[in-house]
């Protein structure tokens, strides 16, 4: 089960020419720059733009060839478009109510986005975090083949963004709808991905599972401040006496895997076996050749190098690490490269403190 | 003096009573333009535009002659009226009222074209997100979004009809009881030795029902743009 699009489409100064295959369901992200095109991919798709040429196929069918109305795609937009003479509850209603049976469950929807207390006010008195969480719900309730969301938490300030994060994660978990989801926020990528497009100047310059894009050496990903790993892992267990956890990294569409890397983070208050996601930043991965005596980073990895790459201006360089079936990602010097003499299929043992891993 | 007597009364109840047709005439033509002349690459916008803004800047007795000339017994539409259903608009209640449908069409329809202009067509476009169609689209975001200048643009046409005259008297000439409108009687009383104590009852009357329409729409403007502030 896939979701298929492909687009060619010339604006007067610009054009998009993309195309790209992800699994179905599954968060899949669309990342990029401002102006890299990733909203015009979302209108195409959702219909709303009449693009040049454009093929989208979910689970075989051609949505593209049905008008907006038909598609049955939900769209979540930037500015929650509400419907300012209808309520809270006839807002959600409006595409429910034509929408064929599905199985989103309108009351567990409503329940799922905390927004049951809201059901009889009008949306000019919502909070922008609300609104948001309203036009979710709207657009699932509509029973969708695809949900599309268009930077649904842009327009908000960091706190109310750290409002909604946790209930679009919640929906990530249980839900059998297919996600397309448009941001040029890392967090909420790293969070919330299973698919990464990646854009840049109306093209695709990557796309395939989160871990293996955000840990490429040769994407621009791996040159920002945000750069690092992003690796799905579950809770293997807790060192009580440590005041650790111990997580199994649990590769990519593959599953758990018994081979899975190990990490250790700081104590999480979740069971064992809870999933989550883990972040490694880039420039917190040292690269060593033998495993150092008394050291205070928790996290001494074996692994393969797997690409070297020296980033444009010679400042920089940049190293995969394959660990298991996951991939990290290192920030050096190249300066270090040479004094290690690090290159692909070296192995070398990747360090980290436990307090530099991001649990998501 | 505010004795008034049997054809003032008349005047008085026509007044109303034209003006109510008037707008029940020209509401749903001037919502049907307004939706056409939002369509920017419709052809011949331009000319529909300028068509819809004539009898606020012709003359109102060109007006009333061209409808003589279109609808009149010899007119193609009226002489079909006439022939085919028996309708004559010529000197009848039914001629006032579309002689001040015509004149008032152009504030009817700036006024609603003025609140379809702040429907954001994001919302349409979202409607149809959620499945539903053009006509279903219209009927249950369009519409309701711009409901405030429709009863604006009717409040507007009710009152500027109260007070049309050129074009009335030209069409539907000013026979009392049947096209005498309460302008139409004032400069009937005018023209009467005596009647001065009558023209200003009239116009007394006039004053009122013009500054009860301008408020009434004031009112309106005012509760409706509070309820639908989004």
């Amino acid at each position: 089960m896939s979701l298929d699009v492909f687009l060619r489409h010339r604006f007067p100064d610009f054009s998009a020419d993309v195309s790209f295959s992800a699994p179905a369901p599954g968060v899949t992200a669309l990342f990029g720059p401002s102006g890299c095109g990733k909203s015009t991919v979302l209108s195409a798709v959702s219909g709303l733009l009449r693009a040049d040429e454009v093929r989208v196929v979910l689970d075989g069918i051609v949505l593209s060839d049905l008008p907006p109305e038909r598609r049955r795609i939900g769209v979540v937009f930037q500015e929650g478009r509400l419907f300012p003479h209808l309520s809270v509850r006839d807002n959600l209603r409006y595409g429910l109510r034509r929408a064929p049976p599905g199985p989103i469950d309108p009351d567990e929807t409503v329940e799922l986005l905390g927004i049951g207390h809201l059901l009889k006010r009008y949306p000019a008195t919502l909070s922008g975090g609300e609104r948001q969480r309203v036009a979710i719900g709207r657009a699932l309730l509509s029973q969708p083949r695809l949900l599309v969301m268009d930077e649904p938490l842009a327009a908000l300030d960091a706190a109310r963004k750290a409002e909604i994060l946790p209930y679009l994660a919640r929906l990530r978990d249980s839900l059998r709808t297919p996600v397309l989801y448009v941001s040029h926020a890392m967090e909420e990528v790293a969070r919330l991905a299973d698919t990464l497009v990646l854009m840049e100047a109306g093209r695709v310059i990557g796309c395939g599972p989160v871990g293996e894009i955000a840990a490429r050496a040769d994407l621009p990903l791996a040159l920002g401040n945000d750069a690092g790993a992003i690796i799905p892992a579950e809770i293997a267990a807790h060192d009580d006496a440590r005041a650790l956890t111990v997580l199994r990294a649990t590769g990519g569409a593959a599953g758990a895997s018994s081979e899975g890397a190990r990490f250790l983070v700081p104590r999480i208050g979740l069971p064992p076996g809870s999933r989550l996601r883990i972040r490694i930043p880039a420039s917190d991965v040292v690269l060593a050749l033998e495993r150092p005596a008394r050291i205070s980073a928790n996290n001494v990895i074996p692994g393969t190098v797997r690409a070297v790459r020296e980033a444009p201006g010679g400042r920089l360089a940049l190293v995969e690490i394959a660990v298991g079936d996951s991939l990290l990602l290192s920030q050096l010097t190249p300066d270090s490269v040479a004094q290690l003499e690090i290159e692909a299929g070296k192995p070398v043992l990747a360090l980290f403190k436990s307090i530099a891993v991001q649990v998501l | 003096m505010f004795a008034l007597t049997h054809e003032e009364w008349q005047a008085v109840r026509l007044s109303l009573a034209v003006a109510a047709n008037a707008v029940a005439i020209g509401l749903p033509a001037a919502i049907v333009t307004s939706l056409l002349l939002r369509w920017r690459s419709m052809p011949g916008r331009t000319i529909l535009n300028i068509i819809v803004h004539l009898p606020l800047v012709l003359p109102p007795v060109v007006v009333g002659w061209m409808l003589l000339v279109v609808f009149g017994i010899r007119g193609h539409v009226g002489q079909f009226l006439h022939e085919w259903f028996g309708i004559r608009l010529v000197f009848t209640a039914a001629g006032a009222a579309l002689a001040c449908a015509v004149m008032t069409f152009p504030l009817m329809v700036r006024a609603i074209r003025l609140s379809l202009e702040a429907v954001d067509a994001g919302l349409e476009e979202a409607a149809g997100t959620l499945g539903a169609g053009a006509v279903d689209r219209f009927f249950t975001v369009t519409l309701p979004l711009m409901t405030p200048g429709v009863i604006s643009g009717a409040i507007m046409g009710y009152a500027a009809s109260l007070g049309e005259f050129g074009a009335v008297i030209t069409f539907a000439s000013n026979v009392p009881g049947q096209t005498q409108t309460l302008p139409l009687a004032i400069f009937a009383a005018l023209q009467t030795p005596g009647g001065e104590a009558a023209a200003a009852r009239l116009a007394l009357i006039s004053i009122v029902l013009a500054v009860a329409g301008l408020l009434a729409g004031e009112w309106f403007s005012r509760w409706s743009g509070k309820r639908l502030k989004s």
